[in-house]
Formats: C-alpha cells, sequence, structure tokens
C-alpha cells in the first residue's frame, strides 16, 4: 500500500493540485436512498481503483418523520490514491438533500468545503421542520463554503418525466441524479451502476429506466451547466495497491465468509442460531443463503434460545455459531458458562453498538470489552478476539473458529457497528494460502476407558457426538469431576477444574505475538489500540512520525487471553495512550494485567475517532 | 408429509439394564420421579431405541436430574433453554432420538417462551413434563402451575394467580401430540411408546407426586379409591367412559361444550358417548380444559395428528437450497463486482 498521508482539499482547486484523498458526505432524509447512493458511489470508487473507507450513519428509526433533524441519513466516503484506513475527518464536500440534512451535517465540514443542496427542498415547510429562521441558502450564514444550490427535484422531476411515473415516484429518482452528478464530479463509469439498476429492478424495467435517465441528466447536468462556482471535474489516480483480484466488502459480510471458511477449514457442518438484532442481523442475512456450505441457519425465538441452540448444535457435532449485539449478549451470558463448563466449541459475535440497555443502536462504540472477558457468573474464561476493519473481519472469524475447536471453548469476537456496516476494498485471499484444522471426534473407547474430561496437550477435552455406539455420557453445567466428567462437588475437585478451565484458556497465549502495527519497538510513546479505532490510530500516529515525533502504534487482535509478549512490549516505551470509543475498558485491563501507567483517550459519542482527535493526544502527551 | 417408512429406524434389542447407569439416585425416597424413570426405562427396550443414538435433554429442576440415570447421551442444560439446546441437536443430526425432560417450573415460567416454540415448530421430540405444582430443587415455593390458594414460602397468605394447564398451552401452541399420565400409573410406558412414535413433537404431561413439598396434591385422582371416578382414560375408536363404564362424556350440542352422563347397562350409544378420534383438535381442546371436580381427569394420549416436523422441513429446504451448487470457497470469496489490480497501478484497473 501507499505510504502518503491522506491530507485532503477541496476539489474545485486549481487541476495542478489534485489531491491525494477526499471525503465526500452524502445526507438526506431517511427515505431518500442515501445509502444505496453512498453503496453505489463506493462501487464505482472502487472500480475506478481508489483506495477508500466508508461511514454508514443512519437513524434508529425505519422511516422517521419526513424532514426532521433525527431523520437525516448519511454516507460518508473517504477515498483516493493513498492508502485510506478511515472514513476521514471532515468532508471536502456535503452533498444536502434538505436543510435537515444541511443543519446537522455542516459544521463538520471543512471551511472552503462545497455544498452541494436540492433548492426544491428549501421549502418553509422543511425549514421550519430543520429549525432555522431563515433560509442558509440565502441569508449569508454559509459564507465560510462554497455553495453550489440548485433544483435537484425539479431537475430530476424533468429528466423522468417521459417515464410517467407519480410525482412521488418520480421524486424518488432524486439520488440517482445526484450520484450521476458525483461521478460526474469525479469522472467515474455510469455502466456499472446501469447495470445494476437493471438487475435491481429487473421486474419493473420503467423503473429502471428512470432512474437511470436521472442518472445520466445528473451526469449529463455537471458536463453542460454553467455552475455558480467553479467545479472543476476531477480525476484522482488509483491508489498504489498490491496486485490481484479484488471487491469490495462490509464487515457483516466479511465475518459471515470468513465463519464459512472456517467452519470449511474445520471440515465442519455449521450452524448458526441467531435472533434480529441491529447491527449484527446481517450476518444471519448472508448466512441463510449459503446452504451449499452445509450451512444452517436458525432464526431462534430470542437470544437465549439463539446461543442454546447453537451449543446444541456443537454438542451434537457441527461448529454452533450465535450473533448478537450489546443486549443480546447480555442475554446470552448463562449459556456462555454452559459452554464454558460443557467444553463445547462455540463462536459468538457481537457487533458492539452504543450502550448501555438500548442505547444507541445504530451507533458505534467498544465498549462491550468488560461484558466479553469478564461479563459471566463464576469464574468463566473466554478467549476474545475483535477484528480491526471489515477485511480483517474475515481473518478473525476463521482464528475464532480455529480456537473455538482446537481448545474446545467458546470464542467471542467483536467488531461494531461501524466495521459491520462500513464498506472497503478487499483483496480477495487466495483460500489455498489458509491451513486447515480439520475436527476430530472421538470414535470409540480410548485406552483406560471412556474419560469425556480428558485433555490433550493444549489441555482441551475430547470432543464426542451423540449417535457414536459405546461413547454414552452425560454432560451438563454441573462442577464435573476431573477426567470422568461425573458431577462432583468437592472443593479438592472444584479447585482443580477452575484451575483447568482457566490454564487452558490462558494457553492459548503461548505463540500469540504481538507486533507493532507502525514505529519501533521501543520508545517514547506507544499507542495502543483494539478493534475498529485502527483507521484513526495509523493515521494520527503516521502523521505525528512525520513530524519527528517518537510514537509507534500497536494494535491487539487477542483481547483475551493477550499475546505472550505483550507485556514485555509494552515495558519498552515510557508512556501509553489508549484510545478508546469506551470509558477506558482496555485500559483497566492492561493495568491490571501489566501495571503500566496506560492513559486513556476517550470518545463516547457513537461516532468513530478523527484522526485530529487522536493527533492532539499524543502531541499533548509527547510535549 | 415425508414416508413414513423413510422414518423408521432400525430396531436395537436392549433390556432395562442397558439403560441404567452406575450413578447414584439422587431423588428423595418415595419421589414420583423413579417411578417416572423406570416407566421410561422399561419403554426404550419396548420401541426399540439405540443408546448411542439417543439423546435426553433437561433444564434445571428436579426433574432435569433425569439424563444422569439414563444410560444414553445426555445433556443437563439451563434453567427452561432444554427446548433450545434440543432443537440444535436434532438439527445438527436428525438421526438422534431426542428426549426433553423438564417439569412445571422449568418448561411452563422461565422457559415456556421454548416451550411454546419448540411446539409451534413441531420438532421432532418427545417433551415430558413433570408437572408437581411445585418448585421443589429451591425448596417448595409455588409454580405456576399451583392451584390458587398455595401456600407456600413465597406465599405464606396463599397464592392468588391462576394456574396454568400444561396440555392446554401445549394444544394452544400449536403441538399436535398431547398426552397425560401420572407418575406410577401403569398405562404410562403405553402413553411413552404413542409419544415416541410420533414424528413431530410429542407433548407429555406427567403428573408427579412431590412427597416433600406438596404431597398427594393430585390424590383425588391418583389415589386407588378415587381412581374410578377421577381418571378418563382415553383411546383412540373406544367410547369415552369411566367410573367402571357407568359414566361417560358426551356433547351438550346447546352449551357446545362436554358434558358427564349415566351409562345404563353398558349402553353408552343410547347415552350419546363421544368415540376418541386422536386427530380431532376441537375435542382434544374441550378435554384438557374439563375442569377436574365436576369432570374426571382425562388421560392416555388425547391429541395425535402428526405433520411434517421442523428438522424435515429445514433438511428439505437445505437440500433444495444446495442443489446444483458445489461449494467452492474460493468462488465465494470472489463473488460481487471485482477488479483486478496488475503492477503498473498507474494504468488504472481492469474491469
Amino acid at each position: 500500500m501507499a505510504s502518503a498521508a491522506s491530507t485532503s482539499t477541496v476539489p474545485h482547486a486549481t487541476p495542478d493540485t489534485t489531491p491525494e484523498a477526499v471525503v465526500v458526505r452524502f445526507a438526506g432524509d431517511s427515505g431518500d436512498g442515501m445509502q444505496l447512493t453512498g453503496g453505489q458511489f463506493t462501487l464505482s470508487t472502487a472500480l475506478a481503483g481508489n483506495d477508500l473507507a466508508t461511514f454508514p450513519d443512519f437513524p434508529a428509526e425505519i422511516r422517521a418523520p419526513q424532514g426532521t433533524l433525527f431523520g437525516v441519513s448519511a454516507f460518508q466516503i473517504n477515498f483516493g490514491s493513498s492508502d485510506i484506513t478511515t472514513a476521514g475527518d471532515a468532508p471536502d464536500i456535503l452533498i444536502a438533500m434538505n436543510p435537515a440534512a444541511l443543519k446537522t451535517n455542516v459544521s463538520d465540514l471543512k471551511a472552503g468545503g462545497l455544498i452541494i443542496a436540492d433548492t426544491g427542498e428549501f421549502g418553509e415547510r422543511n425549514l421550519i421542520k430543520a429549525k432555522y429562521e431563515s433560509n442558509p441558502l440565502e441569508d449569508g450564514s454559509l459564507a465560510r463554503w462554497q455553495v453550489l444550490a440548485f433544483d435537484i427535484s425539479a431537475l430530476t422531476l424533468e429528466s423522468v418525466k417521459p417515464f410517467g411515473l407519480g410525482n412521488k415516484e418520480a421524486l424518488r429518482c432524486k439520488n440517482m441524479w445526484t450520484l450521476g452528478l458525483a461521478l460526474w464530479l469525479f469522472d467515474r463509469e455510469r455502466q456499472p451502476i446501469v447495470d445494476w439498476l437493471k438487475a435491481k429492478f429487473a421486474k419493473a424495467p420503467e423503473i429502471a429506466e428512470a432512474n437511470i435517465a436521472a442518472l445520466n441528466a445528473g451526469h449529463a447536468y455537471g458536463e453542460t451547466a454553467e455552475l455558480a462556482v467553479p467545479v472543476k471535474q476531477l480525476h484522482l489516480p488509483p491508489a498504489a495497491v498490491a496486485e490481484g483480484l479484488y471487491r469490495t466488502v462490509t464487515g457483516a459480510e466479511a465475518i459471515s465468509l470468513g465463519l464459512v471458511a472456517g467452519a470449511q477449514l474445520a471440515e465442519l457442518p455449521m450452524f448458526f442460531g441467531g435472533y434480529p438484532i441491529t447491527p449484527a442481523s446481517a450476518i444471519l442475512h448472508h448466512l441463510s443463503r449459503l446452504k451449499e456450505y452445509g450451512v444452517t441457519t436458525f432464526q431462534a425465538e430470542d437470544e437465549i434460545a439463539a446461543i442454546a441452540s447453537a451449543i446444541g448444535a456443537s454438542y451434537a457435532g457441527s461448529l454452533g455459531v450465535t450473533s448478537s449485539s450489546g443486549p443480546g449478549i447480555a442475554l446470552k451470558g448463562e449459556a456462555m458458562g454452559l459452554a464454558i463448563m460443557t467444553e463445547l466449541p462455540l463462536v459468538i459475535v457481537n457487533s458492539q453498538r452504543g450502550g448501555p440497555s438500548t442505547g444507541l443502536p445504530t451507533k458505534t462504540e467498544q465498549s462491550d470489552l468488560y461484558q466479553a472477558v469478564y461479563g459471566r457468573n463464576g469464574d468463566a474464561p473466554m478467549p476474545v478476539i475483535a477484528a480491526r476493519s471489515p477485511t480483517d473481519a474475515f481473518d478473525c472469524a476463521i482464528e475464532a473458529c480455529r480456537i473455538a475447536i482446537q481448545y474446545m471453548t467458546p470464542v467471542m469476537l467483536l467488531t461494531d457497528g461501524y466495521i459491520a456496516n462500513a464498506a472497503e476494498p478487499w483483496r480477495v485471499p487466495d483460500m489455498a494460502d489458509y491451513a486447515k484444522f480439520p475436527a476430530s471426534f472421538l470414535s470409540e473407547v480410548p485406552e483406560g476407558g471412556l474419560k469425556p474430561y480428558a485433555r490433550d496437550a493444549k489441555l482441551a477435552r475430547p470432543w464426542i457426538k451423540p449417535g457414536t455406539p459405546g461413547l454414552m455420557h452425560r454432560i451438563g453445567g454441573i462442577e464435573k469431576e476431573v477426567n470422568t466428567g461425573h458431577l462432583n462437588y468437592s472443593p479438592a475437585n472444584h479447585q482443580a477444574m477452575t484451575e483447568l478451565r482457566r490454564d487452558k484458556i490462558l494457553g492459548i497465549a503461548r505463540g500469540l505475538h504481538q507486533d507493532v502495527a507502525l514505529g519501533e519497538t521501543h520508545g517514547k510513546l506507544a499507542v495502543v489500540g483494539w478493534g475498529s479505532t485502527f483507521g484513526p490510530i495509523h493515521q494520527a500516529v503516521r502523521r505525528a512520525r512525520r513530524k519527528g515525533l517518537d510514537v509507534a502504534h500497536i494494535h491487539i487482535r487477542h483481547i483475551w487471553p493477550l499475546p505472550e509478549n505483550l507485556g514485555e512490549l509494552l515495558g519498552n516505551y515510557e508512556q501509553i495512550l489508549i484510545p478508546e470509543m469506551n470509558t477506558g475498558q482496555l485500559k483497566t485491563v492492561l493495568r491490571d494485567q501489566y501495571l503500566v501507567d496506560a492513559k486513556s483517550l476517550n470518545k463516547i459519542s457513537g461516532q468513530p475517532f478523527r484522526i485530529a482527535e487522536i493527533e492532539a493526544a499524543i502531541e499533548g502527551m509527547l510535549a | 408429509m415425508t414416508d413414513i417408512a423413510t422414518l423408521t429406524k432400525p430396531r436395537v434389542e436392549t433390556t432395562i439394564k442397558d439403560w441404567e447407569t452406575d450413578q447414584e439416585v439422587r431423588w428423595c425416597p418415595g419421589c414420583g420421579d423413579y417411578a417416572i424413570l423406570k416407566a421410561v426405562q422399561r419403554t426404550l427396550p419396548m420401541v426399540g431405541a439405540d443408546p448411542a443414538n439417543t439423546v435426553f435433554v433437561s433444564g434445571i429442576g428436579c426433574s432435569s436430574r433425569f439424563p444422569y440415570y439414563v444410560e444414553s447421551y445426555g445433556f443437563h442444560t439451563i434453567h427452561g433453554r432444554a427446548p433450545a439446546v434440543a432443537t440444535g441437536v436434532k438439527l445438527a443430526n436428525p438421526d438422534l432420538d431426542v428426549w426433553i425432560i423438564t417439569g412445571d417450573g422449568d418448561g411452563l415460567s422461565i422457559g415456556g417462551n421454548h416451550t411454546m416454540h419448540v411446539l409451534r415448530r413441531n420438532l421432532d421430540c418427545q417433551i415430558l413434563l413433570f408437572n408437581n405444582e411445585i418448585y421443589g430443587l429451591t425448596k417448595g415455593q409455588y409454580s405456576p402451575t399451583s392451584r390458587a390458594g398455595t401456600r407456600s414460602p413465597s406465599t405464606p397468605f396463599g397464592s392468588v394467580d391462576y394456574p396454568a394447564r400444561p396440555a392446554a398451552f401445549a394444544l394452544g401452541s400449536g403441538a399436535h401430540f398431547i398426552a397425560r399420565a401420572y407418575d406410577v400409573s401403569k398405562q404410562l410406558p403405553e402413553v411413552l411408546t404413542a409419544a415416541y412414535n410420533h414424528k413431530g413433537a410429542a407433548f407429555v404431561e406427567i403428573f408427579q407426586n412431590c412427597i416433600v413439598y406438596n404431597k398427594d396434591v393430585f390424590a383425588d385422582f391418583t389415589e386407588k379409591k378415587n381412581a374410578d371416578e377421577g381418571q378418563l382414560w382415553v383411546e383412540h375408536g373406544k367410547p369415552m367412559l369411566f367410573a367402571k363404564g357407568t359414566k361417560g362424556i358426551a356433547l351438550d350440542r346447546e352449551a357446545l361444550a362436554l358434558k358427564v352422563v349415566d351409562v345404563v347397562d353398558g349402553d353408552w350409544q343410547a347415552a350419546d358417548v363421544i368415540v376418541h378420534d386422536v386427530a380431532n383438535r376441537s375435542v382434544a381442546h374441550m378435554l384438557v380444559e374439563m375442569p377436574f371436580g365436576a369432570f374426571p381427569m382425562a388421560l392416555g394420549v388425547i391429541y395425535d395428528d402428526p405433520a411434517t416436523s421442523f428438522e424435515q422441513a429445514v433438511v428439505a429446504q437445505n437440500e433444495q437450497g444446495a442443489r446444483g451448487k458445489a461449494p467452492d470457497l474460493q468462488k465465494l470469496v470472489s463473488q460481487g463486482q471485482t477488479w483486478t489490480v496488475k503492477a503498473d497501478a498507474e494504468k488504472g484497473p481492469e474491469l
């Protein structure tokens, strides 16, 4: 990947200062199709060879009242010729489909940035709904920015006139008109979008044609209209990336694919028990179509049944998987304890969202780390892995499957709403590069008799499928006797079993090596992160290092147990900074494990970190 | 429905002894659970079940210790969740014989939701609900099936809520098989056999005497002296007679309800006594709703009308969805719109 940092400039600058990266935000009413527009713009960007990262940000309400501030849905994309790892701090361009979208987003826009607004939606009613006292497009309040305002609604209606749609349906094509303009602005091919529209509306060709007409009209408008501010068409050269086959992938897709790959590498059928919850449902949706990969999906009656059925399936010889978000994970807690006690493989995916309780269902947060590491009754150790990005989620899912099977344990895979929904280009992996880890089942009584709780070198017990002659035995949540697995409440046995369960999980750390993502293995400051903060931390450290600051970036995938060398590595730095989208949960764990004086940088606004926020914290610590 | 013949598994010859484990049974002496355990261990050889292919799944409570005492595969899970665990077991391996052991607290209070859903989905399994109308393992609190006014440690002045009726709940949830028996009834193995032979979720309510916390709560119909008047054993194709054939159940056509009629000289036809039809859902509803006292307790196989079971439907859909598609991981990860980047990136990607 290219190493240049992404310093963005606005696109109406002169051509000789073509920026390396641009941040565009589409914002509109939740019914305006902004996520769709953003998704298609992402695809065209990927096809143009730019590196990119996206951030979809939408309200919890499916159809919030039209025109209201809380009904605004936005999609941000950062793309360019350099290595992009975040969705970008501040947009260079804001496309605002109505006053509410402008109001809720304009303060993020870079000074001098470009606003494209649909004047057709800036009538009195909508201005009142957005709590504007006067029309911002006319009252000079947007003087800090460039404004390009024209009646997109009317232009759209005109362009789709030949198709005889009703007014409401015709106006639905506004997003395609806008996309057409955006495609022109960045010199993009329209054909992939046209193909997509034809496939999407195969059953209603007139709708497809109307949308295509709107798309073309938006594109033509850019080409021919004399715009009020000098907008120049901008072509960002492709990013220098590794050779290979690429596609875009969201975190939810990558996890689903990784789980399927994990089960296939283990040569096991997969059973997925799920219950609908935002933002985890997408995994259930993806997997329910993959029947030819031996995947059985089960939409259970509740979160508890979802995990309980997955445990039952693991007991019967499948790889049991369940998935949820914070509140659902809380409900699954007791069953996780059962999987720990009965030592059955299980993968639990937690797509974290803002909490506690219902919290912020559609916003991102990484505040379930305590819940993942500690959140069960009893001494109930469980491995925890965190994905750093949509593409990383693929490898993390495979890793979770491997650990679950090889150590006969439930494993929690942490992602978050940002990773689940965001898309990024993915260099399609060569599956031949992945080592198989076939599961093995006990098939006959071993020498010395059947001992369902005997241990192998990893301290894992044997996996014994019901249906196997001669190996009948009983398991359950009551404390087990060492080796035999019979009920046993004796003090010495409980001590021994608790230690065994602990040591088995701690043993996973052997062979886990923590590397440094950027910088030296010693120095003045290490910025330590986990999960989806990877992008902003990485860019902030990169910028700080350019300024000559002695800072490194360490990003932890294995949250529990922590990699064997981590304590020693952290000891090599004078200071440690841990940016987290919570109040300091990893910080607590690292302080507890290594007695290091780690400092927190917290953001709990439901929005990802900005690079500048972390950069400022680094500079503050090294001042 | 799938052809029944294809579902029949090879009979395995066993004896009661083959189904006994070496574990010490830890129920209170005299507990009704002992009799139920024996009846199950007697039934399994009768139906030709294979210990290696049999899984007992239970929740939490006195009844849920059951799997430890049966020499087969067993899973003692968590409170109320046995139906959910069993669903995963059966979907992962539809060839297994799955028995769910639960109680009134486990199956109707903390796990009521799962009981409802396993029944409506019609997972092929036997659900034995031991109803003793009390929480035994936690030392005697009233349960969701306790009668109003039950005095217990948590209701010292008597419970004030109406009890749940397990068989009516099961039928209302969409069950295709409902049976009732009591712990020491000699017909219990027969009822269990019918449940075993039913393809789909078979719900059996077993009245069980908790001799420590709720002694003799069912004596009004289980005690020998009350059996004739208190028990109506229904049998498919036979008239609904009790009290040594001197009384029967007939339909009050005016009220659209059941009524008790006297049968003179065995002429039940003259008294319009109903002939039991296990496939008649309407009559099944009336039988499980009959208020005890004015009516006898309906026992035996009350309803048996099989339908496609859940795991059959899932397997069929999985097969259909996979038909003609070969699993190819490389192809799977390469799906969607892709582009190729060549070494000379300046030239842009190839679409």
